[in-house]
């Protein structure tokens, strides 16, 4: 190995800011270390900001979440780059070089001060993504209003300036002048010493569940939509309206593994913790709506976090849900219901549910940039497109390439428990290289720990 | 285009109306359906059990009969005889051993090798043909007539051997109706069974089946439903007479074939069609959306 | 009354024999229901497909070959379109009727059909029929 020129290099390079990400950043910057935090959206937070409750507590999202989105913005030791991606990344443990290129938001942030005349002006309204679908967003947005920047991107596909070369509100009612169109990506240098991949999931697309409405049905839609429903902040103002015509669903089913624990058709695996927020949303529907039924159908269920269990038989026992043993085989309209097909098998009866709306716990899978940047990183990915430790029992935040460590939904489906958990054992991972650095500045990498 | 065609035995006896729809149908697209020679009864079902090697050999011989008459593909009407076939097809190009024993037991001059392709006559109109050249051809056309695609089983399963449609949001007959210039009705249970041989064994048992199709087409304001199979054209048809007596509110919706649905766009003469053995007959819908008129000649 | 579950009728002949006759498996089956949830013909069933398979699981075969169920499967393969476990179940129901008849003879007593009746029928009816319910 050759001998490099300069001291390996005791900066953090941690690629997503979601719960993960946020974790494993704020303990590198809060142990004295610099950290880069890159994130692809505008703003940070992932998941968890598009939550409305956490299980098992019931504690609000929000509330737990923006003390930490507020002191990773406010961190004087993470430079923090969002709407932006790492395109490449080159060098060895000690010595990363990483090319991020940082999106052409169409406004300064540097003398945007968020007072949001801009998003109020915008006359476009295009679906928004963080809503899934169900609400609506300007052309010139943030995220949510507790937004970590709170700094607005311009959406160049929707916004009338950039496809017409009309309107330009958003410039004329800006106090600062710090609308540019022209802006232009930015690309960025940043060293490295060490990665922590905490790229997150998506779901499993709903239109491929053709026996479920194959996402033609407008009141059948999936949990984070759900959530989003739920959500004070949402597009619903916590409301639970059904898509269709804005009613309020008197009797809800909730259909699990929609994707997951199916080899023959989708995904193998279990997303673990579908029975969990299943169990939640059939709880926060019921408080909701007093006088709604929810229905959940599942094969098994599995609650094995702490507390879990006790917080499923509330659920059962004081909310009255109706816990259905048997996978459904057909959703489909009928007039202004939604008609459920599936069995009990425990009562050994074909059901028939008219429901007013589905929620179908849809499977975890990985993002496609996440394989991107592992073949970056010359890292493994499983079948699925999850990134592999380096060992699932012994080595769960290691890769098999040293200096680079993963955290969270990246790899595998998991709750927020676990991935805190594990975003705090790879910021130790990063900061043990960091240490071993700063007393043996002669060698290169620590190796495999 | 030219093709190798097999009836299978309804379309020659009791679905013959089916049989003769279908070849004017194919002929006013440029098709000539060729029956095979000396072809033989499919078999009505394909055989489940691995062990049964004896009913693979009625279908296989079609399928050998086919390529010794210098055919790549034989074109099918019937939905269960397409399914059969198809299925044979496939189970034999997935074991060697099986094929060379039925090869063994045949006779024949030369061994089958799994050559031939077994297609739906759905298949060969909308990408043989084309839907562009079908809508050009349809006139008169259907007028808006409102018709449910009903695709029963066979056609849509198992999907990685039959491959023809999505079997959970299939559209071939969806397509081909609406260039036939019908106004397509949907429903939810397009491709659910209606009973199939239950009947035999117990009409009973097909009724509720064929009951939720019917009245969901019917709700969903078809005035005709249209089918690919004998087996299915005969349950839908024959059985609303028990269910108008079953259920109270139940109004009886005329069951055809797609193809006898092609002649009548295509401004063909029905007369051979048989709509006078059809139990609902669908003349009086057919004249309601000024569909039995405007006949001319082939 | 307890039954008995015992390692003779858990490996006995007939399971093994289910299982060559059909190609299947039977412990890949994790009783999802998703086959009784979308069966068609199940109100006609005394059993719902994933009890029958679960018997044979159980090497309970004796009750699964004197259920109804059997013979109201119209083998139209919704069941195993929508398996997550690929269990082809239309193949099971077929090894086990085939099996009820080798015990006790055809299901169908063509000599008792109402011929007039009948005589509307397709012919692939028929044939379809024969050969699920007679040997």
């Amino acid at each position: 190995m050759e001998r490099p020129a300069r001291a390996p290099i005791a900066h953090a390079l941690v690629i997503g800011a979601g719960i993960a990400g946020m974790q494993a950043a704020l303990d590198i910057a809060n142990s004295g270390y610099p950290v880069t935090l890159v994130e692809k959206l505008p703003s940070i937070g992932g998941r968890m900001a598009q939550l409305s409750e956490t299980f098992p507590t019931l504690d609000c999202a929000q509330c737990i979440l923006t003390p930490r989105t507020v002191e990773v913005g406010r961190h004087p030791n993470i430079h923090l780059i969002t709407y932006a991606e790492v395109e490449d990344i080159q060098g060895e443990p000690g010595h990363f070089r990483a090319r991020i290129r940082r999106r052409a938001a169409g406004v300064r942030w540097d003398i945007c001060t968020g007072c949001g005349a801009c998003i109020e002006k915008c006359p476009t309204r295009v679906p928004s993504d963080f809503d899934m679908g169900l609400g609506r967003r300007k052309a010139i947005y943030t995220l949510s209003p507790q937004a970590v920047p709170n700094k607005p991107v311009i959406d160049k596909e929707h916004c009338r300036y950039f496809t017409q070369g009309k309107c330009r509100a958003c410039e004329k009612v800006c106090p600062t002048g710090a609308i540019a169109y022209d802006q232009e990506d930015e690309l960025l240098e940043i060293e490295a010493g060490a990665i922590i991949l905490a790229t997150g999931y998506e779901l499993y697309d709903v239109t491929r569940l053709g026996e479920y409405g194959a996402g033609q049905v407008p009141d059948v839609i999936s949990g984070l939509a759900f959530e989003r429903l739920l959500s004070a902040s949402g597009p619903t103002a916590g409301k639970i309206r059904r898509p269709s015509d804005g009613r309020e669903p008197k009797e809800v089913v909730f259909v699990q593994c929609a994707g997951s624990r199916d080899p023959e058709k989708a995904m193998p695996y279990c997303s673990t913790i579908c029975c969990m927020y299943t169990a939640k949303h059939a709880m926060l529907y019921r408080h909701r709506v007093p006088d709604g039924q929810a229905y959940v159908f599942y094969i098994d269920i599995r609650t094995a976090g702490r507390r879990y269990e006790e917080f499923l038989q509330r659920a059962v026992e004081e909310d009255r849900v109706l816990y259905l043993r048997g996978k459904v085989s057909r959703i489909f309209r009928d007039g202004e219901k939604v008609v459920v097909w599936g069995a009990d098998t425990l009562s050994g009866q074909q059901v028939e549910i008219a429901a007013d709306m589905v929620v179908l716990a849809t499977a975890i899978v990985p993002r496609p940039e996440t394989r991107r940047l592992a073949e970056m990183l010359g890292i493994e990915v499983d079948a699925h497109g999850f990134l592999r430790e380096a060992n699932p029992n012994l080595a769960p935040v290691s890769t098999c390439r040293p200096g680079v460590f993963v955290a969270g939904t990246a790899v595998g489906p998991r709750d927020i428990p676990e991935t805190v958990a594990q975003a705090s054992a790879a910021a130790a991972k990063v900061l043990s290289l960091f240490a071993r650095w700063q007393l043996e500045p002669e060698v290169v990498y620590a190796g495999q720990s | 285009m030219r093709y190798f065609y097999f009836p299978g035995c309804t379309l020659e006896t009791k679905a013959v109306g089916f049989n003769r729809s279908a070849k004017e149908a194919a002929g006013a697209l440029g098709v000539e359906l060729v029956t095979l020679p000396e072809w033989n009864c499919c078999g009505a079902t394909f055989p489940l059990s691995t062990d049964n090697v004896l009913d693979l050999a009625g279908p296989a011989r079609n399928l050998v009969s086919t390529a010794e008459a210098g055919g790549d593909t034989l074109a099918v009407a019937c939905a269960t005889c397409f399914n059969v076939l198809r299925r044979t097809n496939h189970f034999l190009r997935k074991h060697p051993d099986t094929l060379e024993k039925l090869n063994a037991f045949l006779e024949r001059p030369q061994p089958y090798a799994g050559q031939v392709e077994v297609r739906h006559l759905l298949d060969i109109f909308v990408h043989d043909v084309g839907l562009e050249a079908i809508r050009r051809r349809a006139v008169p056309g259907l007028g808006g007539l409102r018709v449910a695609a009903y695709y029963g089983c066979m056609l849509l399963r198992p999907a990685d051997e039959i491959a023809l449609d999505d079997p959970e949001r299939p559209g071939i007959m969806d397509e081909l109706l609406a260039a036939l210039g019908a106004e397509v009705v949907d429903y939810p249970h397009r491709g659910e069974c209606c009973g199939a041989y239950l009947t035999v064994k117990s009409p009973e048992a097909s009724m509720p089946m064929s009951y939720r199709i019917l009245s969901a087409a019917g709700r969903a304001g078809a005035q005709v439903l249209a089918t690919a199979c004998p087996l299915c054209q005969f349950n839908l048809d024959w059985l609303q007479a028990r269910l108008r007596q079953q259920y109270a509110s139940y109004q009886p919706l005329p069951v055809m074939y797609f193809t006898q649905l092609m002649g009548l766009a295509f401004g063909l003469d029905p007369a051979g069609y048989g709509f006078e053995q059809h139990y609902v007959d669908p003349r009086p819908a057919l004249a309601q959306a000024g569909v039995l008129g405007g006949i001319r000649s082939p | 009354m307890r039954v008995t579950i015992s390692v003779e009728q858990v490996r006995s002949e007939w399971v093994r024999r289910i299982e060559e006759v059909s190609g299947q498996d039977v412990m890949a089956c994790y009783h999802c229901g998703k086959c009784s949830a979308g069966c068609p013909a199940a109100e006609a069933m005394d059993l719902l497909p994933n009890q029958i398979i679960r018997l044979v699981q159980l090497g309970q075969v004796e009750r699964a070959l004197e259920s109804q169920t059997i013979w109201y499967c119209a083998a139209c393969q919704t069941c195993y379109a929508r398996c997550p476990k690929g269990v082809d179940l239309p193949r099971l129901m077929e090894a086990l009727r085939e099996l009820a008849m080798q015990k006790r003879g055809d299901h169908l007593e063509i000599a008792r059909l109402d011929v007039q009746a009948l005589a509307e029928f397709p012919q692939q009816a028929f044939i379809a029929g024969f050969r699920k319910y007679t040997t």
